[in-house]
């Protein structure tokens, strides 16, 4: 029982981190319809912003974890003016295509300039409790505090805000939505900001419990997240939060009662199972493409 | 017309750019070395390229080595592999058809080294790797017999598996051990698999055998299992990037356990990485930068001076391969390959900055000692010799 307990411990705070990039997946995908697969390395800028605030600049962790936000919102909003909204009248699969080159662009920019694994120093005091067999520490506490945080707050925003309220027109119709008067650009704009700051804090908060970055720890990540989202439904922001808990509790329970080589592999078994037998996934409606 | 005469002086301008550089290529004695300078592991490939870079310019400052009777400087041609297996072997193969190197060194870590020699082998091309430990590196894929140009500068890991084994069950005296790998790496399976075979063949208890996959950063759900089985060590053969993510988990998670390492933890990175996580556990190692040997010493201390670091056990293992490769040809007395091969199987036993190395007629491994090393005050100690 204390052994099923921790590791599900451990599952709370992995699904917690897929649960915050799968939300930036799932609101691109609800407004554009695209794969946004840049994502991943929005997230992994955001972990490099936040080194940036803690070493250069002495920060602690909430402004290391606000900067993150801010720099991969911005990272987020300054791809999808460049790269995505030149080609929004073009098909999808160049947008898809472009998202993917954007992806490596940003890996190998961080790369340049980062070819070495690098150490994130702790900011948060470490402090270590054991309850009855069961240890938790104070980083675990607060990764998983914040990002219920911020999930709560997004599904407050997408359900009581005027931008949310744009946010789930432009999921239904985006062709006229122009003509009564949303001003489409924008609210895409603040989604994508969003969307970035999300990573950007799943980012920072990664770093921390996982301390040693370098500029591929989005790839695996970013599919993983991905995954969470499609599991989900894709576009639904409920869906990417339940999604990210389901992968991830997946995952540490796969490896918990079963060989530990079978994680991967059981984690997008998944996502194949899903695509065929529940394409929208656990909350997503179904898709009507007209065509 | 017109374009067709462009074209053809464009054409008779590079045969002749060509052709000029041809004779300046003859009185050169070209090596070639494939490094990790890219990728998961570029320290390690930095390592390898300043003691590369390094051992040749101490040869070509005493004017080089004699070859038909004349002295001939060495040309080093770096090729990065981005420490994968498929750019290891068509570097190999660029280096061999296209640059008509008479050797490489390199890769060093074996998901490069194994593909790489198979080019090198069916080239019959002396290819010498410093770090690359798994068996596999030195023997034919198919017959599983030796290869005949490929050599290693460093021990195997049936070898280091044993010798980890033997010190976790004889000096420390462990009874119940955890093995955690990398399933998506070469040289950590083939550790972790010989490590279990011995320490049950001593009678002790192997209680969790787990693993993880290449890039993964999260390991609760297999330390939290590890845990629970109540291990006196945990065997973790990884590399310097992912030890001290485990470690500092384990710490998290409230694991006392100590850590046992593979040669792959020898990266300063590693220290620099763990923040004080790795303090007290012991690695194998092939070399100590302390060893008093002439050899050693003097090897450190030119590499401390030109880089202003210390060499780690890559840079000493790839000084080593240069070594011999200049000694071969030296001994040879040409630049024909196969010359080059018998003069290493034929070599007599060389005084190295690892140790003494003596091949054998029938095996691309070498004959040598390892070294076993404490992280004391975040610095590696050397502890113990292990013979083979």
């Amino acid at each position: 029982m204390i052994y099923f307990l921790q590791q599900s411990l451990n599952a709370i705070q992995l699904g917690s981190i897929y649960a915050l990039i799968a939300l930036g997946y799932s609101l691109v995908y609800g407004i554009l319809r695209l794969f946004n697969f840049a994502h991943a390395d929005i997230f992994m800028a955001g972990a490099f912003v936040g080194l940036f605030a803690a070493v250069n600049l002495h920060f602690g962790f909430l402004p290391s974890l606000g900067l993150g936000m801010l720099g991969a919102a911005a990272l987020a909003v300054l791809v999808e003016q460049l790269a995505y909204r030149p080609l929004r009248k073009a098909p999808k699969v160049s947008m898809l295509i472009t998202a993917l080159a954007c992806g490596l662009v940003i890996e190998h920019l961080v790369l340049i300039k980062n070819p070495y694994p690098q150490y994130v120093p702790s900011l948060v005091p470490n402090y270590l409790w054991t309850v009855g067999g069961v240890s938790f520490s104070s980083l675990q506490l607060l990764i998983i505090g914040i990002s219920l945080v911020l999930m709560l707050a997004l599904d407050w925003q997408s359900r009581h805000t005027l931008l949310g309220l744009a946010q789930r027109a432009i999921a239904n119709n985006s062709q006229e939505l122009t003509l009564i008067g949303v001003p489409l650009n924008r609210v895409i704009m603040y989604t994508f900001a969003l969307s970035g700051a999300l990573a950007g804090a799943a980012g920072v908060m990664y770093s921390q419990s996982y301390p040693v970055i370098d500029p591929y720890m989005g790839v695996s990540l970013g599919w993983k997240a991905f995954v969470s989202a499609v599991v989900g439904g894709i576009g639904n922001i409920r869906g990417a939060m339940l999604g990210g808990f389901i992968l991830g509790g997946f995952e540490i329970y796969m490896v918990a009662f079963f060989p530990s080589s079978y994680r991967d592999f059981a984690a997008f078994s998944l996502l194949v199972l899903f695509l065929i037998f529940r394409p929208r996934g656990l909350f997503g409606r179904m898709a009507v493409d007209k065509v | 017309m017109k374009k067709i005469i462009a074209l053809l002086s464009i054409f008779v301008i590079g045969i002749s750019l060509y052709a000029c550089q041809k004779p300046e290529d003859k009185n050169q004695i070209k090596i070639g070395a494939i490094v990790e300078l890219t990728g998961s592991i570029p320290a390690v490939g930095a390592s390898s390229r300043n003691a590369a870079e390094m051992a040749v310019k101490q040869v070509n400052e005493q004017g080089g080595i004699l070859v038909n009777g004349q002295k001939m400087p060495v040309k080093l041609i770096v090729v990065d592999n981005a420490a994968q297996a498929d750019q290891s072997a068509a570097a190999a193969q660029k280096l061999i058809t296209s640059d008509k190197v008479v050797a490489i060194v390199g890769p060093n870590a074996s998901l490069g080294a194994i593909p790489a020699s198979e080019v090198a082998e069916a080239a019959k091309t002396v290819l010498i790797t410093p770090w690359s430990t798994n068996p596999k590196a030195t023997l034919d894929a198919q017959t599983g017999q030796p290869k005949h140009y490929v050599f290693r500068a460093c021990f195997t890991d049936p070898f280091e598996g044993k010798v980890l084994s033997r010190f976790a069950y004889d000096q420390m005296k462990y009874r119940r051990a955890a093995v955690l790998y990398d399933v998506g790496s070469e040289a950590p399976t083939s550790q972790a698999l010989l490590f279990k075979q011995d320490f049950e063949k001593r009678g002790g208890k192997i209680v969790a055998f787990e693993t993880y996959s290449t890039n993964d950063k999260d390991f609760s759900a297999q330390l939290t299992k590890i845990k629970a089985s109540n291990p006196d060590v945990i065997f973790l053969p990884a590399y310097y990037n992912d030890v001290p993510l485990v470690a500092q988990q384990a710490k998290r998670l409230g694991i006392t356990t100590p850590l046992l390492g593979s040669d792959a933890w020898s990266s300063p990175e590693l220290i620099k990485l763990s923040n004080g996580a790795v303090e007290g556990y012991y690695f194998a190692n092939h070399y100590s930068p302390d060893a008093k040997t002439p050899a050693t010493m003097k090897f450190v201390a030119d590499y401390q001076q030109l880089y202003g670091q210390k060499p780690d056990d890559v840079a000493a293992l790839t000084y080593d391969a240069f070594q011999v490769l200049f000694q071969a040809i030296a001994e040879a007395g040409n630049l024909d390959r196969q010359a080059i091969r018998d003069s290493i199987v034929n070599m007599p036993e060389l005084e190295g900055v690892t140790g003494k190395i003596k091949y054998n007629p029938n095996s691309g491994d070498p004959v040598k000692s390892a070294v076993i090393m404490q992280i004391k005050d975040n610095q590696f100690t050397w502890v113990a010799n292990e013979s083979p």
